[in-house]
């Protein structure tokens, strides 16, 4: 016993100084430190940087060939420093009020958003249930399930003669559009989440008596919570595609109709900065969806 | 006197594809109580599913599951389940969690600020009020079965069902696990069934071990009665000769009787 007590000894004690020495050579760091702050900062401007220089510099290249290849006159389309010479009044001012037909395009985009808002609600609402219901019944698979893949192949824009006669009205026919387009993928997933569900949450949802509205809320809906928004993800992004398609033959003032309107009197120009709307609420849509969904279900995937 | 828990001949067979097999055969059995009994076998014998029988979570084919002389042919919190691999909702906080099962069973009965203290007095009986806040993917495999014990003993059962509660646990966090059911089985004195297949397990928390014979349609092969006094401490028992003889009859009767001819 007596030996390894000395050995521990001996070992805390020699290294002693040494160690203490060592540390007093290395005491000189705070500098670097400051330094290593200044490097931080550097190194998060150049994260910033290699993930926007590389879309800009594509970005300034594609305007540049554009530019090149469109400049000489009686160019099949406005080459982009002619876009701005003429269109610059709708890129840079989206919410200006002209008249009733001579609005900003941001303006313009608003009223696609909100019939995209409620059609897309009520196909989100209504694909849930419907999911739910498809996912958690084998009958309901057996009888729904052939329906709905056949109807989920009809393009959206066939949907619109048939709602344009049901409805009498141009609104109402492109939200039932949207509300068409988007429910299936929303139908399908959250059906695919309900059936994995583990056996065990459905259990523990037995053990405690859970009545059936109990256990859609509190078991269904946030276990099938990742698939329910990977289909309201598809969803939005079909149901942005569908709007501008319906609004170029209903009409009014959304963005889909501005495009057919500015192609019936050759405003090219206007096309292509409404093409540049487009894709960016569309873009931003999809975000918004996909960061909804990651604030809802963190902490689901894991267990 | 009727029996608090009893098996009344127990059959339980599945019918897969036109094919009948069957899992268990004559299952009887009394249980008392506050008696703390373990269900031991082989793997593949039946034992979970005659725990899912008792829980209601499966329906037996013949004969009934009787709680008080009351059949019970259905899934419900006076016979709580601690599952296998805890089942904590994964999205809810470990006093959520708690929370789900307390509002369910409590919901007229407590007021609200007595469901928080019931919530939290179970969560400390397994030593876990600390992590209240914290979501089952933040905390260890032996903290999560905690919880999952707590949230069992929140339903305050009449009968605790635990299916191999521990059975995906390193022996430490078991050892530790073990304490505290043998703990909180002395102070609530409530009416335990474990699901095991660890002989050392079996021996050191039961008053009886039910040994089961291997299936298809196992049956009770033998009913052992530890007896031990408590409270057991574990260091003590290694070297007793009643835990030695207890043990050795279960390992004789699983390995020498009834040894699994099909494991490898």
């Amino acid at each position: 016993m007596a030996v390894p007590v000395q050995k521990t000894d001996n070992v805390t004690s020699l290294p002693g100084p040494k160690a203490s020495a060592k540390a007093a050579e290395i005491v000189a760091l705070p500098t670097r430190k400051s330094d290593g702050k200044g490097k931080k900062i550097l190194d998060q401007l150049k994260g910033i940087a290699a993930t926007t220089v590389p879309p800009l510099l594509v970005l300034g290249v594609l305007l540049l060939v554009w530019q090149i290849g469109f400049a000489q006159p009686g160019a099949s389309l406005p080459a982009p420093s002619v876009i701005w010479a003429e269109a610059k009044d709708l890129i840079l001012d989206p919410f200006f009020v002209m008249g009733p037909q001579d609005i900003g395009l941001g303006l313009r985009v608003l009223t696609s958003l909100e019939r995209v808002a409620i059609g897309f609600g009520l196909a989100a609402v209504v694909g849930v249930l419907l999911g739910a219901l498809v996912g958690q019944s084998v009958w309901a698979t057996r009888g729904l399930d052939p329906i709905f893949q056949v109807l989920r192949t009809v393009p959206p824009l066939a949907w619109l003669p048939i709602s344009l006669a049901a409805f009498r009205d141009a609104n109402p026919s492109a939200i039932f559009v949207i509300f068409i387009t988007a429910i299936w993928p929303i139908i399908i997933n959250t059906a695919v989440g309900i059936r994995n569900i583990p056996q065990d949450y459905r259990n523990v949802a037995q053990v405690l008596r859970l009545n059936t509205f109990e256990f859609f809320f509190k078991i269904m809906v946030p276990s099938a919570a990742p698939y329910i928004f990977t289909g309201l993800r598809i969803g939005i992004g079909l149901s942005w595609l569908a709007i501008v398609a319906a609004e170029m033959l209903t009409g009014g003032v959304g963005i889909g109709f501005f495009i057919w309107d500015a192609w019936n009197s050759s405003k090219l120009s206007d096309i292509i900065v409404a093409l540049l709307y487009i894709g960016v609420v569309g873009f931003a849509l999809d975000r918004l969806v996909a960061a909804i969904g990651n604030l809802v279900t963190r902490g689901t995937s894991a267990s | 006197m009727p029996a608090y828990l009893k098996l009344d001949h127990l059959d339980k067979s599945f019918i897969r594809g036109g094919q009948t097999t069957e899992v268990l055969k004559d299952i009887s059995l009394t249980i008392d109580q506050g008696e703390f009994v373990s269900i031991i076998g082989h793997s593949g014998c039946g034992k979970s599913t005659l725990l899912n029988l008792i829980a209601g979570l499966t329906q037996v084919t013949a004969g009934a599951v009787l709680l008080e002389n009351r059949e019970v042919n259905a899934p419900g919190p006076e016979r709580a389940v601690v599952f296998q691999n805890h089942s904590l909702l994964p999205w809810l906080t470990v006093y959520e969690n708690v929370k789900l099962a307390v509002e369910k069973v409590f919901s007229g009965k407590k007021s609200r600020a007595e469901r928080h203290d019931w919530i939290m007095a179970n969560l400390d009986l397994v030593q876990m009020g600390h992590a209240r806040d914290k979501r089952p993917s933040e905390i260890s495999g032996g903290m999560k079965q905690r919880v999952g014990i707590a949230r069992a003993l929140a339903m305050e059962p009449k009968i605790l069902l635990l299916d191999e509660p521990f059975g995906a646990l390193d022996a430490l966090t078991r050892a530790h696990l073990q304490d505290s059911v043998m703990d909180i089985h002395a102070r609530l004195k409530n009416t335990m069934i474990m699901i095991t297949h660890d002989v050392d397990e079996a021996v050191l928390l039961s008053d009886r071990i039910v040994m089961m014979t291997n299936g298809p349609a196992a049956r009770i092969g033998e009913v052992l009665t530890v007896d031990l006094p408590r409270p057991r401490k574990r260091l003590d028992l290694v070297s007793d000769s009643r835990y030695i003889a207890a043990r050795e009859a279960v390992l004789r009767f699983l390995y020498e009787r009834h040894r699994l001819v099909e494991a490898a």
